[in-house]
């Protein structure tokens, strides 16, 4: 009988549910997050409590298994946030328990390669981010930018800006997942913001922002324009990798 | 009065950007990034230069690409010429003697506040500085090493800077560029000498490669003493490049990859770029306005230049009296691979690395990835096919753990055509001529 476990959605949270999973000997299980959670015709079904300790073990546990960048991408998978992703890792988890060698890297197994294409797709996005990402100077002097990704990369993206943008005050908020993370010249935090009804993502207003941002705006997307070489234009590779979903909030395909 | 005050408040913070006015230097950028950017490097990656004491910016030892412009290219840097004066005459070049069109110069506090506040706000990871030659070469020089000199010990910048080397300048500027660069590049743009003199009349071999020696040679000299005294500076970390235009002097494909191969070699470039010429005059040594660009040709050349980098082949191999020629309908693995059927079928549970980077729709990526996998098991056809080979040129070339491979003796000839007719090119439009051959 299938049992599903319900999970906050935190990586600690199913990692907690994969511990619990073992802990019950559970024949066959389904990880949903309580989001997604439907009662099931059959079956039971029981909340885990996100564990700080067993979520530890469990990690601890496929360290031990696993090089450093097999066991990194089962945290990138992770935050593809699929629907299937939780199936996925638990199967890999498992086998790789099961395995006396280090498994990690055996592309033969559904699992482990369905793990290492999901980590080229989150790994994009990450990088995706670290480039789109445009900051606008406000009024108050923090350089603000929004995104809407499609996977869960503000974790993954952190350190790349922190230790970038170490001499200015920035924000990047997921508009998508409704948080942001903001860097105060010494840390970075999570926030999450009351955003105006009458905020424009897309827009610089000036009430907003700073008098010289829309003049940088317009000095970068002339040499947006400048740099270009009309005779060898190619929309079909432009739109491959910069993808239209990402324009809205890029100031050079929006003034 | 109290109006008259706010009108003087939002004047001046218009002013303040740059201490002059958006217009003036809106104009300047228009006409020194346009004529920048036949310039193709656009390369951020292979420096790691850590923010240190909260400054500003790292170079990312990966590189990121901002943007990519309605032609495709990467936008990673801000790349414009510090003047388009110019006292050269190369017929090949925008900015040439001769051009009638319009000038402008930058400031050295106008380019370094153009990248602050550009890469402030992400757009860029640098700053990729050129220049026409104005008055002499050392004195273009001074002022290309002032702006990276100023960005770095001024404004604590840590992002990527790539400037050009002027062909004759002194020794003296050339080791302080690289101290504050991390990379450096002269273009040679014409691949043979004849070519040059056609071209570029009052230009000279030795100039463009004496700036090239000095920067090869301090960056030997830094290494051996940095892993002496760790705390030796950084000397230009992201190497040195060249490009090549392609189509505009009659050099055969050979010729363009044995000059490639011989500066790789001697001056350990990091890259060496290849520009299909863009037409941009109706001088009558030169291909005229209107042709197009040979974009197949410059693809083709990467192919062989990666091939050469990074799959262990030899450029004998791939061109020689025999083949000056790169095939336009086939990648130039593929060719050596037809040339040499005998080298096949190669067994992919078996055969060592190089050997797999030798097989036809086998990137190397995919290499690793069969590396590992054939730890576990003997791949078969679907292992292959999941783990991302193209299968469609491949087949012909290996066996793996199946009884299914091709058994028909299969000449090369029909090889090519069976893998044609099956795989659909960006390119077709170009090739149809060609193709109808084997259709």
């Amino acid at each position: 009988m299938e049992t599903t476990l319900i999970y906050d959605g935190s990586f600690d949270g199913f990692l907690t549910a994969v511990f619990t999973a073992f802990e019950m000997k559970l024949k066959t299980v389904k990880i949903v997050t309580k989001q997604r959670f439907q009662e099931p015709l059959f079956g039971g079904s029981e909340t885990v409590y996100t564990n700080q300790e067993k979520a530890n073990r469990v990690w601890a546990g496929l360290k031990k298994k696993m090089s450093t960048d097999e066991v990194r991408r089962f945290y990138y998978a992770f935050l593809s946030e699929k629907t299937i992703v939780e199936d996925t890792l638990y199967n890999a988890i498992v086998y790789v328990f099961a395995s006396k060698k280090n498994v990690g890297s055996d592309f033969t197994n559904k699992h482990i390669l369905d793990i290492a294409k999901l980590t080229k797709n989150v790994g994009r996005e990450k990088h995706r981010m670290e480039a789109f990402v445009r900051f606008k100077l406000t009024k108050d002097g923090v350089y603000f930018a929004n995104i809407e990704p499609d996977f869960n990369v503000l974790p993954l993206i952190k350190k790349h800006f922190e230790k970038r943008y170490a001499d200015q005050k920035w924000l990047i908020y997921d508009l998508k997942r409704k948080y942001g993370i903001y860097y105060d010249l010494k840390k970075v935090d999570i926030i999450t913001l009351e955003l105006d009804a009458n905020f424009d993502p897309t827009k610089t207003s000036s009430a907003i922002f700073a008098e010289v941002e829309l003049e940088f705006q317009q000095l970068w997307n002339d040499y947006f324009k400048s740099t270009n070489i009309a005779s060898r234009k190619n929309m079909k590779l432009h739109v491959q990798h910069v993808p239209k979903r990402y324009w809205k909030y890029l100031s050079e395909k929006n003034i | 009065m109290c109006f008259l005050f706010v009108y003087i408040v939002s004047l001046q913070s218009k002013l303040k950007f740059l201490g002059m006015s958006f217009e003036r230097v809106q104009e300047k950028l228009n006409i020194l990034a346009d004529a920048a950017k036949y310039d193709v490097s656009c390369s951020s990656s292979g420096s790691n230069r850590t923010n240190t004491n909260k400054g500003l910016g790292n170079a990312s030892a990966s590189g990121i690409c901002h943007t990519y412009t309605e032609d495709g290219r990467c936008v990673s840097l801000l790349k414009i010429l510090l003047t388009n004066y110019c006292i050269f005459d190369c017929a090949y070049c925008v900015t040439r003697k001769s051009n009638d069109i319009k000038r402008a110069a930058f400031k050295v506090q106008e380019v370094v506040d153009l990248t602050i506040n550009f890469y402030r706000r992400n757009y860029i990871e640098g700053l990729f500085l050129s220049s026409g030659i104005f008055k002499s070469a050392d004195y273009t020089m001074e002022r290309l090493v002032a702006v990276a000199k100023k960005l770095r010990l001024e404004e604590n910048f840590n992002g990527y800077i790539h400037l050009k080397s002027i062909p004759g300048a002194s020794d003296e500027l050339m080791r302080e560029a690289g101290l504050y660069a991390d990379r450096l590049s002269v273009n040679i743009e014409i691949p043979t000498e004849k070519g040059l003199k056609l071209l570029a009349p009052d230009k000279n071999r030795a100039d463009f490669i004496k700036p090239m020696i000095k920067v090869k040679n301090e960056i030997i000299q830094y290494k051996k003493e940095k892993k002496l005294i760790k705390s030796t500076p950084k000397y230009a970390p992201g190497g040195q490049s060249t490009q090549m235009i392609v189509g505009a002097s009659g050099e055969n494909d050979m010729q363009i990859m044995y000059t490639s191969n011989y500066f790789y070699k001697n001056f350990n470039l990091k890259r060496v770029y290849y520009s299909g010429y863009v037409p941009i005059s109706y001088d009558t040594r030169l291909p005229q306005i209107g042709t197009p660009v040979p974009m197949l040709r410059e693809n083709r050349l990467y192919q062989t230049d990666w091939l050469l980098r990074f799959y262990g082949f030899n450029i004998e191999e791939i061109l020689n009296e025999q083949h000056q020629h790169l095939d336009l309908d086939i990648d130039p693995k593929l060719g050596w691979a037809l040339r040499n059927l005998h080298e096949y079928p190669i067994d992919v549970n078996k055969a060592d690395k190089h050997m797999l980077a030798r097989i036809p729709g086998l990137g190397m990526k995919s290499v690793y990835k069969i590396l590992k996998a054939r730890r576990y098991r003997e791949l078969n056809w679907d292992h292959l096919k999941a783990i991302g080979v193209s299968l469609n040129r491949a087949q012909y070339f290996l066996v793996c753990a199946s009884n299914k491979f091709e058994t028909r003796d299969l000449t090369a000839e029909k090889i090519k055509g069976l893998i044609l007719q099956n795989s659909s090119s960006k390119y077709t439009d170009l090739l149809s001529n060609q193709l109808n051959l084997f259709g």
